[in-house]
């Protein structure tokens, strides 16, 4: 019993399940991230390159049926709207739960666009549809002036109304109560 | 409480008892010599039995609970079914509607009938399902699709479901709960109130198995999850949670997991607000801040406070029965039951009070608590007939407590009035108005 004892230790340290890994998968290419990263971080390193006008924007809302359901310049219509009715001089968290003014990062906009619009043909907007868009409604509500054009350097360079006036998320801890010295 | 014997309900005696005969030949030939008014004589049901085949389609039969026999279809003996007489069904949430979150008309959330769940699994067809978009779902061949890590770590890798399934796996009971569970003085029943969250036994491999394969880099402080839907739901979390006790889950309760609760995968962040729980997971990057992406934007508040209370799940408990729009048959014994659960870990203990609030009783647990998992209590009652309300609060494994909405609005410094909403989701005491003839309503302000 005891060799056999030994004899399975010594299999054991030699067994792959040992090992650091389990060597399941394969190594993924990177022209298959390229394709399939469309998380769009604040600094924009995953942008594509393209580039889009406000003027082209305001073609492209109308175009890709954007205004069907936003309404007119993304006011007024069923689904959320894009355009705060509040101006920059009223304070943010009291103009609304609108994307391209209470999206902390420009490139927040551009993620979601890209992502998730429009609805139905999702995933179809090019990249230069994208900053098109996004320059349109960013201008709409007053965020960059007419002129600017958007590409991969300007976007995440954008300042947003919004700031760091937002809360971060807490330090989550396994096992801890879900906010500090809250008893419920 | 007096303690008086409990009543039987429910339960006969059998009256005049005769002997059940073995065989159904048997049945047949002492037939004719049972009690009055059978008759069996004619030739429709007998010729297959004289044949002595197992022809099981019989007309009423002479014993009190003869009943039809169901032919076993094919479907029926390949996939089987409930009884045509089980009615409970999902409804639209919010109750009546048949637009949420907007108006195109389609029903996003659907709520699960928790008042007629018997023990802790919610059956997978009934499972509550809350989507992004529509009452649409991707049909992913499971041949074709993959799931990729990448991001913050030594190696970006890509597997298929079957690459998935030959890593050690996992079994779990987890709950998930939508953060649109709140119960207010409008709903009728449990199901309208409560009917966002299901509990279920999910199978996959922790998705800290699957970080370590790609060699976690110390830089990573969060991780993206991606669905493969049309609109890539995207949320960010923790890379603590991910490598505490996150699954990538290809099973629910034995089977696939079903397309509506995200086949062929999905992740499952147990204890965390429904929406982190990502369907028809294609990718995971792992990252070195907070990327902010789709559902991020919806979960940004203005205050800390929120938005800790809009993420990981605080204590809950209900009583599931008996429950709003049900009826006491008359006073008498009645078993009280329900589900806690708690996103802060396993559920410690839960009370029960049946009268108004005033003195509370250590509830039974069905079985043994598991983390971040449904448990069903139950606590034996002898209603004496009179008005009264019935409610359950509970703590978890990590001293936290489950609240009144009126404890939430002193502790938040807020008068306790009608329509007071509480920060979060909502994790308060439901209480049922019991009156005299038993009905059972809303016990709500």
């Amino acid at each position: 019993m005891v060799s056999f004892r030994l004899a399975a230790v010594a299999l054991l340290l030699a067994s792959p399940v040992l090992a650091e890994t389990y060597g399941i998968g394969r190594q993924t290419t990177p022209e298959e991230l390229k394709r399939l990263d469309i998380s769009i971080g604040p600094e924009g390193d995953e942008l594509p390159v393209g580039r889009g006008t406000v003027k082209d924007g305001e073609a492209l809302f109308e175009e890709k049926g954007c205004v069907f359901c936003h309404g007119e310049q993304g006011a007024g219509g069923s689904a959320p709207a894009l355009k705060a009715e509040k101006g920059p001089e009223a304070p943010i968290w009291q103009r609304g739960r609108i994307l391209p003014v209470r999206a902390p990062f420009a490139t927040t906009v551009w993620d979601y666009i890209y992502r998730a619009m429009p609805l139905g043909i999702e995933g179809t907007l090019t990249a230069d549809e994208t900053y098109a868009i996004t320059a349109y409604l960013l201008y709409v509500n007053k965020v960059i002036p007419e002129s600017l054009v958007l590409d991969k350097e300007s976007l995440p360079k954008v300042k947003m109304p919004i700031g760091k006036n937002y809360a971060d998320l807490p330090d989550w801890k396994p096992k801890t109560p879900r906010l500090k010295g809250y008893p419920y | 409480m007096t303690s008086k014997p409990p009543v039987r309900i429910g339960i006969r005696a059998p009256t005049n008892p005769i002997e059940i005969p073995k065989t159904r030949r048997e049945f047949f030939k002492t037939g004719a010599t049972l009690a009055g008014g059978l008759t069996l004589a004619s030739g429709a049901v007998l010729p297959a039995l004289a044949e002595g085949g197992h022809d099981h389609t019989m007309a009423a039969g002479g014993h009190e609970n003869e009943s039809p026999m169901i032919l076993g279809s094919a479907e029926l003996v390949q996939y089987g079914s409930r009884s045509p007489f089980e009615k409970s069904v999902r409804i639209p949430h919010p109750a009546g509607s048949t637009a949420s979150p907007d108006t195109f008309g389609k029903m996003f959330h659907i709520a699960s009938p928790i008042g007629e769940f018997h023990g802790t699994i919610t059956p997978s067809s009934l499972h509550y399902v809350a989507t992004t978009r529509q009452s649409y779902m991707p049909e992913i061949d499971p041949a074709k699709h993959t799931l990729t890590i990448h991001g913050v770590v030594d190696r970006p890798l890509t597997w298929t479901l079957a690459d998935l399934k030959r890593f050690p796996s996992v079994s779990r009971l987890h709950f998930l709960e939508c953060s649109g569970n709140r119960h207010g003085p409008q709903n009728k029943n449990v199901q309208e109130s409560h009917g966002m969250t299901s509990c279920a036994e999910w199978t996959g491999v922790l998705l800290s198995t699957l970080i370590k394969e790609c060699g976690l880099k110390t830089s990573a402080k969060w991780f993206v999850a991606e669905g493969a839907e049309e609109v890539k739901g995207a949320s960010s979390m923790p890379i603590a949670k991910a490598m505490d006790d996150v699954l990538v889950a290809y099973g629910m309760n034995g089977e696939a997991v079903r397309p509506q609760n995200g086949y062929p995968l999905r992740i499952v962040v147990p204890g965390f607000e429904g929406i982190f729980s990502t369907k028809y997971l294609r990718r995971i990057k792992i990252v070195d801040r907070y990327y902010m992406n789709y559902n991020d934007y919806g979960h940004l508040t203005e205050t800390p406070t929120d938005a800790a209370l809009r993420y990981q799940i605080g204590p809950k408990s209900i009583i599931t029965r008996p429950s709003g729009s049900q009826t006491l048959a008359g006073p008498g014994f009645y078993e009280i039951t329900g589900l806690a659960w708690s996103g802060g870990g396993a559920i410690k203990s839960v009370e029960v009070s049946t009268d108004g609030g005033a003195s509370w009783k250590r509830a039974e647990l069905k079985s043994a608590p598991q983390r971040m998992a449904h448990v069903r209590f139950s606590c034996p009652w002898n209603w004496d007939g009179k008005a009264t309300s019935i409610m359950s609060r509970c703590t978890d494994e990590v001293g936290q407590k489950q609240p009144t909405l009126e404890q939430v609005a002193k502790y938040w410094n807020k008068p306790y009035v009608k329509g007071y909403t509480m920060p979060g989701l909502n994790n308060s005491v439901m209480p049922w108005t019991i009156a005299q003839d038993g009905r059972i309503t809303n016990g709500l302000l």
